[in-house]
C-alpha cells in the first residue's frame, strides 16, 4: 500500500498505515526526497501513529529519510511513535539520533511553526 | 537406612526409639528448653512461650519419627514460622533449636544404650537420617515462609511504587525512591512513557535523589528510558544523581549529549520551566 504524501503549506506530511512492506518504505523514501525539493518544502512530518510494531528496516528507513531530507535542505519530524514501540526501538539501538521527534501531528506542526518563527 | 546386620528392621528400631522418647517426654523436653535458654536462642520469646512451643515441637518431632510422614511436620513448621517470624525470630535460631533437640535426644539414646554398643549403632542408624530429615524439613519450611513474606512485601512495595505526577501543563515529575531492580525499572519506564502520552508532556524530570545506587543493567535501562522518551517528543531531565550512580553511568560510558542532568530536583524543575517558556517571578521583582 502506497503512503500518500500531503502538502500543507511549507510542510509535507506522510502518514504511515499499519502494515507497510519494505518496497512501500523505499517508495515513500524516494517520493519524499523528490517532492521536498519539487514543492520547495521546508520540512517533512512522518506520522507513525498507526504503527504498533516497528522493525529494524522501518526505523532504519526513517532515519535515512530524515538524513536525506536534511541533505536536500529541509527538516524532518517523526511524530506519533507509540510508547511500546519507542522502548523496543531503543532496546534495538535504534534511537533516531539527530532526528526531531514529537508526540503527534499537532505537536510536530507546533514545533515546526516555532522553529520557522525563530529562523525567519 | 542401614540394615547392616539384619537382626532387626529399622522400622522396629524406630518404634523402640519412639517409645523411649514418649516415656521420657517430660524430662527430655525440660532438658531441651534448658539448653535453648542456655544457648540464648529465641530471645524474642518468653520462657512460657518457649516451653509451649517446645512441647508442640517435641510432639510433632516424635510423631514425624514414628510415622515418617513429613507432611504434617511441614504444615506445622509453616504454621510455627508464620507465628514466630513477625516476632523477629531468625533462621539460625530455628535451625539451632531443632539441632539442639536432635542432640538432646541423641544423648539420651547414648545414655540408654551405653552398655550395648551394637544396638546403639543400629538405633543411631535408624535415628540419624530421620532426625536430619526433620531438621531439614523444619529449616526449609521456615525459610520458605520467610521468602513468602519477603515476596509479599516486595509486591507491596511495587504497588506503592512510583507515581508519575504532573506539576504543570506538559511537565511531569517521576520521583524514584528505593532500590530499583530490573523488573521495577521496566515498570517505571512503561508508566512514564504512557504518562507522557496521556498528559502530552514535553518535559519530564526524573528525580533519583532517593536511589542510593543502581547496577549497570538498571543504569542502562535509565539511559534507554531517556532515549525512548525523546522518541515520544519529550525531553528528560535527570536530577539528584548520587556520586555512586554518576560513577556507574561514567563506567558504562553514557553519551552525555543525550542525558540532561541537573543537581537537585529544584534545579531540574527550574530548567524544565525554562524549556517550557515559564518565567517565575520572585515577589521582589514584582
Amino acid at each position: 500500500m502506497e503512503v500518500p504524501i500531503l502538502k500543507q503549506g511549507a510542510v509535507l506530511i506522510a502518514t504511515f498505515q499499519a502494515a507497510l512492506s519494505d518496497a512501500d518504505l523505499n517508495q515513500l523514501r524516494m517520493g519524499l526526497v523528490q517532492q521536498v525539493v519539487k514543492f520547495r518544502s521546508r520540512a517533512v512530518i512522518v506520522d507513525v501513529t498507526a504503527m504498533d510494531v516497528m522493525d529494524s528496516f522501518a526505523s532504519r528507513t526513517l532515519r535515512e529519510i530524515a538524513h536525506m531530507i536534511r541533505l536536500r535542505g529541509a527538516e524532518t519530524v517523526i511524530v506519533g511513535i507509540q510508547p511500546e514501540v519507542a522502548f523496543a526501538m531503543v532496546q534495538l539501538g535504534l534511537t533516531l539520533e539527530g532526528v526531531a521527534t514529537a508526540l503527534d501531528l499537532e505537536e510536530g506542526l507546533a514545533y515546526l511553526n516555532e522553529k520557522f518563527k525563530t529562523t525567519n | 537406612m542401614a540394615k547392616r546386620d539384619g537382626t532387626s528392621e529399622p522400622s522396629e528400631l524406630l518404634r523402640e526409639l519412639v517409645a523411649h522418647l514418649r516415656q521420657n517426654r517430660t524430662q527430655l523436653r525440660e532438658e531441651w528448653v534448658v539448653r535453648i535458654s542456655e544457648t540464648r536462642l529465641l530471645t524474642a520469646m518468653t520462657k512460657e512461650e518457649i516451653f509451649a512451643e517446645a512441647t508442640s515441637v517435641y510432639d510433632s518431632y516424635v510423631e514425624a519419627l514414628e510415622t515418617e510422614a513429613f507432611e504434617a511436620l511441614q504444615a506445622y513448621a509453616r504454621n510455627l514460622s508464620e507465628r514466630i517470624i513477625p516476632r523477629g525470630v531468625e533462621t539460625h535460631e530455628v535451625v539451632g533449636i531443632v539441632l539442639l533437640l536432635r542432640d538432646v535426644l541423641a544423648r539420651s539414646l547414648f545414655a540408654k544404650y551405653q552398655n550395648d554398643f551394637k544396638k546403639l549403632n543400629r538405633i543411631l542408624d535408624a535415628y540419624e537420617p530421620a532426625a536430619n530429615r526433620i531438621a531439614n524439613t523444619v529449616a526449609v519450611g521456615f525459610v520458605q515462609e520467610r521468602e513468602r513474606v519477603i515476596r509479599q512485601q516486595q509486591e507491596a512495595i511495587r504497588e506503592l511504587s512510583t507515581p508519575v505526577l504532573q506539576v504543570r501543563e506538559r511537565l511531569l515529575i517521576l520521583p524514584i525512591i528505593g532500590v530499583i531492580d530490573p523488573q521495577r525499572a521496566r515498570q517505571l519506564t512503561e508508566q512514564l512513557l504512557r504518562g507522557i502520552r496521556t498528559n502530552r508532556a514535553k518535559v519530564v524530570v526524573i528525580d533519583i535523589t532517593g536511589v542510593a545506587a543502581m547496577d549497570v543493567t538498571v543504569a542502562n535501562h535509565l539511559v534507554q528510558t531517556v532515549e525512548a522518551s525523546r522518541l515520544l517528543g519529550a525531553t528528560v531531565i535527570v536530577t539528584g544523581l548520587s556520586p555512586e550512580i554518576a560513577q556507574t553511568l561514567v563506567t558504562i560510558g553514557v553519551d552525555l549529549g543525550k542525558m540532561n542532568t541537573v543537581g537537585d530536583l529544584q534545579g531540574g524543575i527550574e530548567q524544565a520551566e525554562k524549556l517550557l517558556g515559564y518565567k517565575v517571578a520572585t515577589p521582589v521583582e514584582r
